[in-house]
């Protein structure tokens, strides 16, 4: 058992962990197929291809495209900032973690939490008054358009790749386990849904395949713990001394365990997951959506409100798998002998599917085809999500600002927008298919890193810091990008499970702690020492900016001419 | 209110601002930002709110941190049985997400009374 919680811990790293994960689902059946489920799911698509054809006869402008016209609400955006965060991964990885080491579950809810209440003192508001399309419009707002977009798309488009890789991986894994449908059929059909919503339906109809399944899956999850609940009288208490008469490990569930041994590790993986949700391009972009700053702010308390309620079920309906799942014989892989099995390591389809088997424990196979259907449709509005961030990275910044320098046509925009999801979707195909059978768990917590040590700081520092310049702006992004690439690369993860070699050569899972501080300092070292013309008018810009960004009054001076 | 109806409309307008201009584009000089930069109640809003975010992101870091610091150093502690089964670590768990909700919270009351208010002021000294 202790060497298995840091390897699930591994496995967890990120918010997809668990599905991406290897071994775990690496050597995955292919289940007999499953038709509740299939058609639920069809269900699904068709309703939100429905919307989706609706959003595209509307969409005329960019701001329609990247923003949904800015017309959507606080609460409904609340529940689109939830659903782009309750991953598949979060549901699945967070409970089978609860599963199978109880407490340590919590570390990673808590963690994935924590970010929101920074985000909405420190940059929700100021975002949207400096606000268009993407961050990168408001990192670049008083610096040099050109320097700055290259060094936000090249963030945004890293932290896309690395989450869309494991996404699309766990996808395949994950249909295959619940659908009985192959691989590559499960990746190609995840592929061509989000093209479908993106290309055709742009913000709005990503932001509404969002919502309906941030929907279903708070309403699914509250079914279940209420179920769960409910055969412990709503005793937790109950619930809790159940499963730890169940669990191998007994009393000590209820305890931190080994997930953390390394106390370097456990605070930098917090730093990580903390101001990585304030640099994710998909998530940030979200508040381009509402009408204001106002909205703006009550999106992120709600949101806040959905996603701890969100975990907290995770945790019940994990401490529910121990108490109902591990006496039952039937969830298990026997062993030879036909009788006995390990109640962690011999679920039926892996420590992941202890939600889906739950469903089927409390509410029968035509509730566990709803669950499987519902985290299908949570891997799609994911993907859809990260695919209309990395168009707009293309399209908005390094396109419209750096290649044709402000030149070229709103439509002509929007065309390349829908061309790069298009393309997005191809190469993530490819990918999804090239990585099958790799380890891809390290890479959504390399894409928190990349986001919380190159696009938070340059971000938070052109926000917040008067003297911030392009140079300090640029290299500071770039040094915090390449550590945090350069250290996973060396962690024990990629240096010695993939690439083999005897030893790691940087000793801690995560690098936030180090490479997030480093894009710090270089901005603030790079600035300082900035005396160009450039950098001055850069200082002298600030005011303007601290103006608008404070009130949004700025934004209707700006462009009264 | 004012405030943020003009902020509302930004998207649109900005997207047309950045197509027309080049690389080099530079927020044009204003006189009315000066006027507002230096406005009293400009700087109490700022201030106030400003101080406020960084108090409550001090809050948050710390029980954030606190929590993980146990995990890390004190592991016994949080076994602590708190009547029961369930442990002190348990419940600190469920304190950290109820206490970031909790935060969101009264941060976004406050600006819905005071901030919002003290915004709207300003907007209305400007106009006259």
């Amino acid at each position: 058992m202790s060497r298995l919680v840091p390897f699930l811990g591994a496995v967890l790293l990120g918010a997809t962990p668990a599905l991406a994960a290897g071994p775990d689902l690496g050597a995955v059946q292919q289940q007999a197929t499953n038709w509740p489920a299939i058609f639920m799911f069809l269900f699904f698509v068709l309703f939100t291809l429905g919307i989706t054809y609706r959003a595209a006869k509307g969409s005329k402008s960019a701001a329609d495209f990247y923003a949904a016209g800015g017309g959507i609400s606080a609460r409904t955006n609340s529940l689109a900032i939830a659903g782009d965060y309750m991953s598949a991964a979060s549901f699945l990885g967070i409970s089978g973690l609860v599963y199978s080491s109880g407490f340590d579950g919590l570390i990673y809810s808590t963690g994935f939490l924590v970010g929101w209440p920074i985000v909405l003192f420190l940059i929700a508001e100021r975002l949207r008054n400096l606000g268009k399309f993407t961050f990168a419009d408001v990192a670049s707002f008083r610096l040099d358009q050109t320097s700055i977009r290259i060094i936000s798309a090249t963030g945004t488009l890293v932290v896309v790749a690395f989450y869309l890789i494991a996404q699309m991986v766990g996808a395949g894994k994950l249909i295959q386990l619940l659908f009985g449908l192959p691989y590559l059929y499960a990746v190609v059909i995840v592929g061509a849904l989000m093209i479908v919503y993106v290309a055709f339906g742009g913000m709005k109809a990503t932001t509404w395949v969002q919502v309906i399944k941030a929907c279903l899956l708070l309403g699914g999850a509250t079914f279940m713990a209420g179920a769960v609940l409910y055969k412990y009288g709503f005793s937790p208490e109950k619930l809790f001394a159940t499963a730890t008469q169940t669990h191998p490990n007994g009393d000590a569930i209820m305890a931190p365990g080994g997930l953390v041994s390394n106390p370097i590790d456990s605070i930098s993986l917090g730093v990580g997951l903390m101001f990585g949700t304030a640099g994710l391009p998909h998530i940030l972009m979200r508040f381009f959506t509402v009408s204001d700053a106002q909205a703006a702010r009550k999106s992120v308390f709600y949101a806040t409100g959905l996603i701890g309620y969100f975990y907290i079920l995770t945790f019940i309906i994990g401490f529910g798998g121990i108490a109902l799942l591990m006496s039952d014989p039937s969830y298990f892989k026997l062993g030879a002998d036909g009788t006995t099995y390990d109640k962690i390591k011999d679920m039926v389809g892996g420590t992941n599917m202890v939600a889906v088997n739950l469903a089927n424990a409390v509410g029968g196979p035509y509730f566990l085809g709803f669950i499987s259907a519902v985290a299908f449709a949570t891997i799609l509005a994911v993907v859809a999500g990260l695919t209309l961030a990395g168009a707009s990275a293309i399209s908005h910044d390094l396109y419209a600002q750096v290649f044709a320098r402000g030149r070229t046509t709103e439509k002509a925009e929007v065309n390349l927008s829908k061309a790069s999801a298009v393309g997005i979707g191809i190469v993530a195909i490819y990918l999804g298919y090239v990585f099958e059978n790799q380890n891809v768990a390290f890479m959504v917590g390399l894409a928190f890193s990349v986001a919380a040590s190159c696009n938070f700081p340059v971000l938070a520092m052109s926000i917040l810091w008067r003297g911030t310049t392009t140079w300090g702006a640029l290299l500071g992004g770039l040094v915090g990008l390449v550590a945090a690439v350069v250290m996973v690369v060396l962690s024990d993860a990629v240096w010695v499970k993939t690439f083999g070699h005897p030893k790691a050569l940087f000793p801690y899972a995560n690098p936030a702690l180090f490479s997030m501080p480093l894009a710090f300092v270089t901005i603030w070292v790079v600035s300082t020492l900035d005396r160009t013309r450039r950098g001055n008018r850069e200082r002298a810009a600030f005011d303007a900016q601290y103006v608008r960004s404070e009130t949004g009054i700025g934004a209707s001076g700006a462009h009264a001419h | 209110m004012s405030v943020t109806q003009t902020a509302g409309s930004s998207a649109t307008a900005d997207a047309r601002t950045h197509h027309g201009n080049g690389a080099l584009e530079m927020p044009e000089p204003d006189h009315r930002l000066d006027r507002i930069a230096d406005h009293p109640i400009f700087k109490t809003l700022v201030h106030d709110r400003t101080r406020f975010g960084w108090i409550l992101t001090g809050l948050m870091l710390f029980v954030y941190f606190g929590f993980i610091g146990l995990i890390a150093f004190d592991k016994a502690l949080l076994a602590t049985k708190v009547g029961g089964t369930a442990s002190l670590g348990f419940y600190m768990g469920m304190f950290v997400i109820v206490f970031a909700f909790v935060l969101t919270g009264i941060y976004v009351a406050r600006a819905n009374t005071r901030y919002d208010r003290l915004s709207a002021e300003l907007i209305r000294s400007l106009a006259k």
